[in-house]
Formats: C-alpha cells, structure tokens, sequence
C-alpha cells in the first residue's frame, strides 16, 4: 500500500473520516476502564488521602501536551522544508488539542493544590513549565492567525514552532533547576507519591485514553482545516 | 556573454570571503548606528524605560531595604528583559517599511550575517546602555557590591541572548496585524531561561555562593543563540518579505 | 540568459498567471505589460526570488536559481515600488551604504557625482526625508550608475513619479546598459522610448 498517496488534503479527508470515530471509541473505553481503576481500584494513599486521584488527569494530560507540541513541530517543519499543505494544516490541527491538554493539566494541577498545600497556585517546576507551555502554543496559534496569507501564515508559525521545539528542553531544564533551588518546603507535584502497582496501570490506562483523544480531535480538526483551505478545489464543491 | 556574466561565475577564495563577510557585517553596524545617531531619543526611551520600571517597584512594595534586597536582582532583570524587548521594534520594522530590508535579502551576502550585524548595533545602542546602568540602579536595591558587580557581567552575556531571540520574534511578526503586543507573547517565554539563570547568578553570590555555573549557563545559551538566532530571523524575513 | 519556464503565481487566492514561459538573453529589453492586478510586481518579485512560484522554474545561465543563491544575486539588481532609500541619511550616504553592503566601495565624490548627473546636485548632501517623490526616485535610480556589473537589471515602475526632464536620462542608463550586453526587465504604464538593444514584451493576461 503505497503509504503517500495520503500526503494528499483529498485522499487524506476521507480517510480521517473513517478513522476519527475508531479513535474516539478506543478514548471512551480507555477513559471508563482508567477512570474505573483510579477513582475505586486504586487504594488511599495515605499520605495524600484521595485528592492524589487527580493525578489520573493531571500527569497524562502533561505527557500528551508535550507529545503534542514535539508532533506539531515535526509536522510544521517537514511542512517548511518540503512545502507540503497537509503537513502544515496538520500542526496547525495539533495547536488546539496541545493547548486544551495543557489547560487541562495546570487546572488538574490547581485542583491538586488546593487540598494539598491550601493554594490554588503553586510555582512548582512542572506547572511552571506547562504555563510556559501553553504560551508556547498559544503564540504559535496569534501568530498565525495574526498573517492574512495561509501559506505564508504556515511557513512563519512554523519556524516559531521549531524555535520553540529547541527551546522546550532549555526551558523545562531552567524551570526545574530554578525550582530546586528556591524550595524551602518541598512543595512539588513532581514527587509523587510511591506507587502503587495499580496507581501506574491506571495513569497509563489514561494516558492512551488521553492519546486516542488526541488523535481522534486532531484527525476531525484536520478535516475542517481541509474543506476551508481547499473550498476552491472540485472534489471539495462536490462535497458540499 | 558578457564580461559581468563570466565575473559572476568565478567562485571567489574563501579568504576573500571571510573577509568580504566581515566587511559586510561591519558595513551594517556602521548603517545602523549612523541611523541611530540621528535619532537619539528613541535610543534613550530605552533607557528611560528600564530606569522607570525599575523605581516604580518600590513604590509598589514599599521601600523595607531587606525587602528590596531580595527581589533586586529578579525584579532589576525583568524590566531590563523588557526593556529589551520594547527596543525590538526598532529592529526591521523600519526597513521592512521603506524597502531597505528587500535591498538587504537581495545583496549578495548571507542574509544571517546580516541580521547579526543589526542585532549586534541594536545590543550596541539599547543592551550596553542598560549594562552600564544597572549597577546604578542596583544601589537603589542595596545590592552589595559583589551583587553588583555579578549583575553587570551577567547581563553583559544575558542582553545580547535576549537580543539575539528577540530578533527572531521580531521577523516573524513583520506583516502581521497588530505585532507590538503579539511580538512579547512570542519572545517572553523564550526569554525564561536567561531570566532564570541571570538574576540566579546574582541570588546565588548574595546567599554567599559561587556564581560561576550559572554564568557559565549563559554563556551557552548566548553561544546557542548566536548559532541559532540569525538562521531562524533569515528564514523568517524571507517569509515576511515573500 | 534568464530562462522561466511555466511560471505560476497565486496571491491570497488568486491566480494571477500560470504557464508562463520566456527566455531572456543578453542584449535584450523586456517590457512586461498588462492591467493592473495582472501580476507584473509579483513576476517581477519572482525574477529577484523575493517571491516562490507555486510551480514552475527560473533559470539563470541553465542553473536554478533556488541553487545558485548568493551567485544569482550578485548578477541582479532590484528597484522596486519602494525606493529603499533611509530617510534620515542623504542621497549621497543612502548610494555608499547601499553599495557597502553588497560588498562594493564607492567614494562620495562619484556619488555625489551620479546624482548630480540626474539633477540632483544640492540636494545630494539633504536626508532624503526632505526631497520630493521624484526626487528621491531619482536617488533610488542613481544606484543603477553603480551596477553595470550586474547584467540582469529588474525595474518595477521606473519612471514612475519622475520628472519629465530626467526620464530621457534614465532611459539613457538603461539602453546603454542593454548596448553593453546586459539585460533588464521592467515594467511601466508610460510609453518611454528606449533605443537599444532588442526590445520585446511580455503581456500578462489576467487569468480567468
């Protein structure tokens, strides 16, 4: 099967279709069987009672935000450096899902604290990371919206999305550093608590239901990106 | 075929190519200090920028010298990084208006070059001065000399890095609407990391420790971005100028 | 010899031109005409590689000039819409630094000696923010004195906003530039006779 017929915005729309609804049934029962796990099969931890459970949202919501972006960044440099349309409106596609993974985990972080330590906010180094984060994506999707010319728009986001790729290491290694050094209190999220056997089964659990989202989300994003980029196009005014 | 076609076809020695770089980098500082010469306020609202931020704190916070001490040097960096940042539309905005950028990606020179050149006379006019500054301001925080001293080095490497990244920011909002704002949101969060390890060299010498590793953790990030930074603003003027 | 071969342009989502092919050789004078919004900025921008066609070639003496990079560039000069002049600098300053940075030196007396071949003999030493439209592209033009070694010669609109007087002296410079065996391509909505060379044009349409 020759693989790059599908490198094509109108071979790949209808594949998308057919796949999207796949992914987004494997997240549903990822979710039911990890959240099953975390929230009753899971024990109490003792030290942190059942406020831990959050974790269960928090740390594979943190993973899929940095999975995200590394794949938004691929897609957009092999959209630069080989001028291909789909490659682009596939990291254009990915920006949203990184974002909303990455809200999601600084609001389960927030959510952490709040029992933990009795603030809604806590400058430990991976909610400080993932705040950089979400501006990370956040500027990548002003920026391009911010340039009238889509290809254009592609092209410079896609070179801030590189730009920002090299310096994700460099930022999460100065945050953690930063955040070692100040510590008074070994306030961190970071540490989590010995686990449990069933504790890691059901954040991994999560976390493919978290990557089944994902991709699924990115896949119908895709397609929307398709039939708006493309409208001029005949096999699109056929569709619609 | 004429003479200027067969010219054109003899690939020149790489010594006169390092030294043609070099002429062409020293032609643009030279350009852009002349330029900046004959526009002295804007030079100095930089200037005056970092001088205000930075005594507006305690007016904020209250003047309590120990207070003030301890969030001297973070509070000393951040209006120097924003300072910084507000000089960057004084980058390309103005070529890349009256066509004087275009000239520049069709000269025969490596467009990276270049941008270095003007990023290295932006530093000259707007990042020394600060340099020079700080120290001062810093005895408005009760900083020790030693606080002092750490501080001017550390942003002597931290204000060219942050120039060098500003830079990027810079070229890629050319030809966007509204790119003042847009510009801070894409270059802050890149800032972070000279943010943290230069007002950390500074904390780390008032709590009596050696500020060695952080300094030396600038200097990457300035060698890392002098690599860097004119690659991804030439690619990035292309862009804006296609 | 320039060479395009099925040259395409979209802008925004326009197609301004497709399938366009010529050949340009030394000697030669190519006009590009057509209605505005016919695509001749954006042709003109692709022969300089200022801008990427969305399909097609350009060759310069049988290599791509995507390739050739800095070597192209070196046999091209570009004046454009903008005059590329800074306005704080003069005229005199604006053509040494312009010429620096290609890596050329030229000394004031033969800038100030080039611009005074175009009327513009007082107003040399002025920053440029002081002179008129026409004056200014006049300095802009006066570059092309310093450019014979480049034989490809790109001009959008060059007479524009000029004054009568000087139109003849600017299609002197280019017609001895093409006598010589350079070439240029430009654009214009004035009929302005120029007596060298072999003189051709090329009419963009206006795709439907």
């Amino acid at each position: 099967m020759n693989l790059y017929k599908y490198a094509a915005p109108s071979t790949f729309y209808p594949l998308a279709g057919r796949l999207a609804p796949w992914f987004y049934g494997a997240a549903a029962i990822f979710t039911v069987i990890g959240l099953y796990i975390g929230f009753f099969v899971a024990p109490t931890d003792f030290q942190q009672g059942e406020a831990y459970r959050i974790i269960f949202i928090h740390v594979p919501a943190a993973w899929m935000s940095m999975i995200v972006y590394l794949a938004m960044a691929f897609w957009a440099a092999i959209g630069l450096a080989f001028n291909t349309r789909l490659s682009s409106m596939m990291a254009l596609a990915l920006a949203p899902t990184g974002a909303w993974m990455t809200f999601i985990a600084l609001w389960t972080g927030a959510l952490w604290g709040k029992p933990m330590w009795g603030t809604w906010w806590v400058w430990d180094a991976r909610l400080t990371s993932e705040l950089i984060l979400l501006f990370l994506y956040v500027g990548f999707m002003a920026l391009h919206a911010s340039i009238d010319d889509p290809r254009r728009a592609d092209r410079a986001a896609a070179v801030l999305a590189i730009v920002g790729a090299i310096n994700v290491p460099i930022i999460y290694f100065s945050v953690q550093w930063w955040n070692t050094l100040h510590q008074g209190a070994s306030v961190s999220l970071t540490k989590s608590p010995s686990m449990a056997t069933t504790m890691l089964w059901g954040m991994l659990v999560m976390a493919i239901a978290f990557w089944m989202y994902c991709i699924g989300a990115v896949l119908s994003r895709c397609r929307a990106i398709i039939l708006e980029r493309e409208r001029s196009a005949d096999w699109v005014k056929e569709i619609a | 075929m004429n003479r200027a076609g067969i010219e054109s076809t003899v690939p020149p020695s790489t010594a006169a190519q390092e030294a043609s770089l070099a002429a062409a980098f020293v032609a643009v500082v030279r350009r852009d200090l002349l330029l900046a010469m004959r526009r002295r306020a804007d030079v100095l609202t930089t200037l005056v920028f970092f001088v205000i931020v930075v005594s507006l704190f305690p007016l904020g916070i209250g003047p309590e010298l120990n207070t003030l001490r301890t969030i001297g040097p973070g509070v000393l960096w951040v209006a120097a990084l924003l300072a910084a940042m507000l000089a960057l539309n004084r980058l390309f905005a103005a070529d890349y208006a009256d066509g004087t950028l275009e000239q520049m990606v069709l000269t025969p020179q490596p467009l990276s070059v270049l941008v270095l050149g003007k990023v290295a006379a932006l530093w000259l006019t707007t990042g020394l001065p600060l340099v020079v500054m700080a120290p001062l301001l810093g005895l408005q925080y009760a900083l020790p000399a030693e606080a002092l001293y750490t501080l001017v080095i550390a942003l002597a490497l931290g204000t060219p890095a942050l120039g060098l990244i500003g830079a990027v920011g810079a070229a890629l909002t050319l030809g966007a609407r509204g790119p003042g704002v847009l510009v801070s949101l894409l270059v802050l969060p890149l800032y972070v990391p000279v943010l943290i390890f230069g007002a950390g060299a500074v904390d780390a010498v008032m709590s009596g420790l050696d500020a060695g590793g952080h300094l030396s953790l600038l200097g990457a990030l300035l060698l890392v971005s002098l690599v860097v930074a004119p690659l991804a603003s030439a690619a990035a003027l292309r862009i804006a100028l296609d | 010899m320039l060479q395009a071969h099925r040259l395409e342009c979209i802008r925004g989502e326009r197609l301004l031109f497709r399938d366009l092919d010529f050949a340009l050789n030394p000697g030669e004078l190519l006009r590009v005409e057509g209605p505005n919004g016919s695509g001749k900025t954006s042709l003109l921008r692709m022969l300089c590689g200022l801008l990427s066609p969305a399909s097609g070639t350009l060759q310069w003496q049988g290599a791509d000039i995507r390739q050739l990079g800095e070597t192209y560039r070196a046999a091209l000069t570009y004046v454009g819409h903008q005059n590329a002049l800074k306005a704080d600098l003069s005229g005199v300053e604006n053509l040494q630094l312009g010429e620096a940075l290609a890596g050329v030196t030229i000394t004031r007396e033969a800038a100030r000696e080039a611009l005074t071949r175009l009327g513009l003999a007082i107003a040399a030493d002025l920053p440029t923010r002081l002179l008129s439209q026409g004056q200014c592209r006049r300095v802009a033009l006066a570059r092309l004195m310093f450019r014979a070694r480049c034989p490809l010669w790109v001009l959008d609109e060059p007479f524009v906003a000029l004054d009568t007087a000087v139109v003849p002296e600017i299609a002197a410079l280019l017609s001895a530039h093409v006598r010589t065996g350079g070439m240029v391509v430009y654009t214009t909505h004035q009929d302005v006779p120029i007596e060298a060379g072999e003189r051709r044009s090329l009419r963009l349409g206006g795709v439907q």
